[in-house]
């Protein structure tokens, strides 16, 4: 008791040493602790940490490649890359992004699909500080707004960015394609690296095919950037290879005069020059505004496209598949003197009808009262179904899918045109297998005059016509006139599985055929009684050429149709293959006018402004050319 | 009393007695004086660089050190005796201060911690309690039986959560944490039993989920909870400690240069040169650098030890190992949080970090340690 109600000092004192030392004891021990916590971050972890912090300063910055320009054949723009000011919003640095939001709607106009995507791309993963695109193409009054209210507007940046451009919009957006945004399928196609900073790729035509080549080789750049994304230097610089520039066979002139000539019908045109193979025209209508899609096209926009009866975004040179109709009888004919089947004196006397049997079927030509007495040559300068008929009776159908087959029918075998469909080349093998019925005869007699099971592309029989022009010799239609391979512009295509090999040249056992079928083909546009003596006046060279009529069999009659529309889509389908001159041949030409009635009326007046404009400042060239070398 | 005497004959030797003369009669403790010098140079070389170069920023921090030293050597001039008697009337100004300014006081950030009176600079009243607190305590016990009995030590306990509630409450964690702390020593170097310790160490984690439900703040708990798992939060809270570990882990054995740190330099680390300063250090002079700057803050700790060790009376001895301890805390809890060891508390590396007051309220506390061992009476003159 009495020791504690007294102070102790000398025990006060001992207890304190004590514990002053114990404690110093726990401050050694934590310090150590202290030292070993720096020691793993430091030392062990330091690897980690190292590359963490390098990551931190330096950011690797893709240099996107400027995308190859396409020019036409005359040296004319046909695609190029314009500056394009777009907006965007650093999240990190915006303090209250629906209010920013708000309050730059109430600044410049931005669409319900502009806040979409923004709203997309806002959740999906990203850097910190990387800018959000939320509206394009601002123009220079929006600028000048946003720059006056930039004070209100923090994390929001105008940021310059290259921009496919279409000069001639429509006119080439079939040909050409476009570009647009990169999507998930296409994500996972594509090179990650080359393509690291790559917004927009080719999503159609030229632009697709030739996408590697157009889009170059992406560059890069090592830059020390402070924690907000400002770059302070940079430190390593890899320059990107700017894509290929390429020109095309394609003439925009011609395209712009077989628009015109098409006018505001539907329906197709492909040139080729049949001295090189290359497309100088490739139209069809109606068209869209590839620009459009560059920077995305709203919904309502797109939708009005997709859902147009018109069918403005389906490409009717490359994939409209029609009926060839009468076009094909030059091919039917020679198949049916290469097999021995008829000769050139071979006659028929023509009743407006060819039966199969007695009191069988009839099958109409379509001349009701017929052509009288009919010989080869008539028969194709009047079209005589009945002549074909009886041919195409006499006819193995697979003696005929071999032959038709030589000039691509029922085959893709342009080159660098990807979307090109096959259409339909019938045989018996080919209905086994598509209906499990045998052929029959009847069958025969319609393929016979490009009806029934055979279906063409407006490709597919310019690309015909163009090897009968050049009897028999092959040349595959191709885009690509000559790509910039470092400084030159070579003539090469690029090695693509996707390009077909040339076919065999056709030959015939006598090559005489040849020129008395170009004779009998001449006589439709310059024979007193050709089909096509209509586009026959005042033409200063001789055409070649076959009109077609091919009958409307699609249209749906439940669907709820405007009656006019209804009548106007049950119309034949106006078809006209050619090539001219005849004997020198330089261009070959098809055209096809849906619902335009029969080929002569529609669709070959269009084939000659084509060629006349073609060809006429050729002649005039040539003929300068020979007077001046007398 | 004759044990004190026995020791001092040993070492009474001339060249000693010469230069300790002096300083003793500036009542300067040499050693601790060149420590402290050294820890501050050290200081501001790591501001230059956490400040980007800021010449100005030096410059202040440069004069707050000057201010301060003065400030010490004042406090070191006066006896330990006045400290003891001030002792109550400076702890309840202070808690009046802090109720003041929980009423009145000046916000920043949210935590309203300033007090303005008219024809004084503004201060923080939490600073005076950093030594009004220790001193307090060190009174009463020194005036009890010691080891204190159960009821003087509920009385301490008192005395200490008062202030500590009142600057949580402003909200200030660190500081209260602090003040917390610096009480708790004074009550282990009183000589509280063990078996009083562990059985309040058991019963304060028992409270810690109440104190998380109805006295933590929001952003406190954030701080917890990001502290326990930083990659939770990559750009909010978790960054902080994200990024300095990034800095002091990307050092390595050797650092990256004065100067050359990236993480500070390109605005990764944030409050680089207040509380995450260490971390701009151990970026830039590497694991041997934090060694040294440990083994630095080690030697100052060590000597106060000696100083409180040797002091001559209870009150001198347990204010001095408060305040030493107290120091010690400071630079646990800071160095401690920047790596990621302990959560996120606003508490500065003391003499490194940017800040004002806490710097003069640092040096109060070593002009009082040199006061405690420059005024012994045994020591010859």
């Amino acid at each position: 008791m009495k020791n504690r109600d007294f102070k102790d000092p000398i025990r006060e004192n001992r207890v304190f040493t004590f514990r002053a030392i114990l404690f110093w004891i726990v401050v050694v021990c934590l310090t150590c602790v202290l030292a070993g916590r720096i020691f793993y971050l430091q030392v062990m972890q330091h690897d980690r940490y190292a590359t963490a912090s390098e990551n931190n300063r330096v950011l690797l910055q893709p240099i996107v490649p400027n995308r190859g320009l396409i020019y036409d054949t005359n040296g004319k723009l046909l695609a190029n890359n314009r500056a394009s000011q777009s907006l965007n919003l650093i999240i990190e640095r915006v303090d209250d992004v629906e209010q920013t939001l708000a309050l730059l709607q109430s600044l410049l106009p931005i669409t319900k699909g502009d806040l979409a995507r923004f709203e997309k791309r806002r959740k999906q993963r990203r850097r910190p500080h990387e800018p959000i695109q939320l509206r394009t193409r601002l123009t220079e009054q929006e600028i000048a707004i946003l720059a006056v209210n930039s004070h209100r507007l923090s994390g929001v940046t105008v940021e310059a960015e290259l921009v496919r451009h279409y000069p001639f919009s429509k006119s080439t957006a079939h040909v050409l394609g476009y570009v647009g945004r990169i999507n998930e399928k296409e994500l996972k196609r594509i090179d990650p690296v080359n393509y690291s900073g790559t917004q927009r790729m080719g999503k159609l035509g030229v632009e697709k095919f030739y996408e590697a080549q157009l889009h170059g080789l992406v560059g890069f750049q090592k830059v020390e950037v402070t924690a907000r994304g400002r770059v302070l230097r940079v430190l390593e610089r890899e320059d990107p290879v700017p894509g290929a520039d390429i020109t095309l066979y394609l003439d925009s002139n011609l395209q712009d005069v077989a628009e015109q000539a098409l006018g505001d019908r539907r329906g197709a045109v492909v040139a080729i020059d049949t001295q090189t193979g290359g497309i100088i025209a490739q139209v069809s209508q109606p068209s869209f505004d590839p620009n459009l899609f560059v920077t995305g096209i709203d919904t309502k926009s797109y939708a009005a496209l997709r859902d147009s009866l018109d069918l403005p975004l389906f490409n009717r040179a490359l994939r409209g598949q029609y009926p060839p109709g009468s076009t094909v009888k030059p091919f039917v004919a020679l198949a049916g003197l290469e097999y021995g089947h008829i000769n050139w004196a071979h006659t028929i006397s023509d009743p407006g009808w060819y039966q199969l049997t007695k009191g069988g079927r009839f099958y109409r030509d379509w001349k009701k009262w017929g052509h009288g007495k009919v010989d080869l040559n008539l028969a194709i300068a009047q079209s005589c179904d009945t002549y074909f008929y009886e041919l195409a009776h006499k006819m193995n159908v697979d003696d005929l899918h071999d032959f038709l087959w030589q000039f691509g029918f029922g085959q893709r075998i342009s080159l660098d045109v990807a979307e090109a469909l096959k259409g339909i080349l019938p045989s018996t093998v080919w209905k086994k297998a598509r209906t499990g019925e045998p052929w029959y005869t009847g069958d025969s007699l319609n393929v016979g005059i490009g009806q029934g099971y055979m279906l063409a592309t407006p490709l597919q029989l310019a690309t015909a016509t163009a090897v009968l022009a050049n009897r028999g010799k092959w040349l595959q239609p191709r885009m690509l006139k000559t790509i910039r391979v470092d400084k030159d512009y070579i003539d090469m295509l690029p090695a693509t599985e996707e390009i077909a090999a040339t076919p065999d040249d056709v030959t015939l056992k006598r090559d005489a055929n040849w020129e008395k079928m170009i004779d009998a083909m001449e006589s439709v546009i310059h024979g007193r009684r050709g089909t096509a003596q209509g586009i026959g006046k005042d033409v200063q060279y001789r055409i070649a050429g076959k009109t077609g009529t091919a009958q409307v069999v699609g249209i749906k009659q439940d669907e709820e149709y405007d009656i006019e529309k209804v009548k106007e889509r049950n119309q034949d389908h106006g078809l006209f293959v050619a090539f001219a001159p005849a004997d020198e041949p330089r261009i070959a030409i098809a055209v096809i006018v849906e619902n335009g009635g029969g080929g002569s009326k529609s669709a070959a007046p269009v084939a000659r402004k084509v060629m006349d404009a073609y060809l006429l400042p050729k002649l005039a060239a040539q003929a300068e050319a020979a007077i001046s070398n007398e | 009393m004759s044990r004190d005497f026995l020791r001092q004959l040993p070492h009474a030797s001339h060249a000693f007695q010469v230069r300790a003369s002096f300083l003793r009669r500036l009542h300067i403790d040499g050693w601790l004086l060149i420590l402290l010098l050294l820890l501050c140079a050290i200081g501001l070389a790591v501001l230059y660089s956490a400040s980007d170069q800021s010449m100005a920023t030096v410059h202040r921090q440069a004069t707050r050190f000057g201010i301060a030293l003065g400030v010490m050597f004042v406090f070191a001039q006066i006896s330990p005796h006045h400290y003891r008697r001030w002792s109550p009337w400076l702890y309840s100004l202070g808690v009046l201060m802090l109720i003041a300014v929980l009423v009145l006081g000046v916000g920043a950030k949210g935590a309203q911690r300033w007090l303005e009176i008219p024809g004084l600079p503004r201060f923080q009243p939490s600073e005076i309690m950093k030594v009004a607190v220790p001193m307090a305590l060190a009174g009463y016990f020194a005036d009890r039986y010691l080891p204190p009995r159960i009821k003087h030590v509920a009385a301490g306990l008192v005395f200490i959560l008062v202030p500590t509630l009142l600057i949580a409450k402003q909200p200030d964690l660190g500081t209260s944490l602090l003040i917390c702390a610096s009480g708790l020593f004074v009550l282990l170097f009183a000589g509280i039993q063990w078996r009083l310790i562990f059985g309040f160490a058991a019963l304060v984690s028992a409270c810690l989920p109440l104190f998380w439900m109805f006295l933590m703040k929001e952003y406190q708990k954030q701080r917890v909870l990001t502290f326990l798992n930083p990659e939770s939060d990559l750009h909010g809270s978790g960054w902080n400690i994200i990024q300095s570990k990034i800095a002091i882990g990307s050092g390595g054995l050797d650092g990256k240069g004065w100067l050359q740190g990236t993480q500070s330099h390109l605005d990764f680390l944030p409050e680089s040169h207040t509380d995450f300063i260490i971390a701009v250090f151990a970026e830039e002079f590497g694991f041997f650098g934090v060694l040294g700057l440990l083994f630095l803050y080690l030697l100052i700790v060590t000597r106060c030890f000696f100083i409180a060790a040797r002091a001559d009376d209870t009150y001198s001895r347990l204010l001095a190992g408060s305040l030493t301890l107290t120091f010690f805390f400071y630079f646990f809890v800071n160095i401690g949080m920047v790596t990621g060891l302990l959560p996120v508390v606003g508490l500065p590396l003391p003499l490194i970090s940017y800040g004002g007051t806490s710097i003069v309220t640092l040096f109060v506390g070593f002009g009082m340690l040199m006061s405690i061992q420059t005024h012994k009476k045994v020591l010859p003159r």
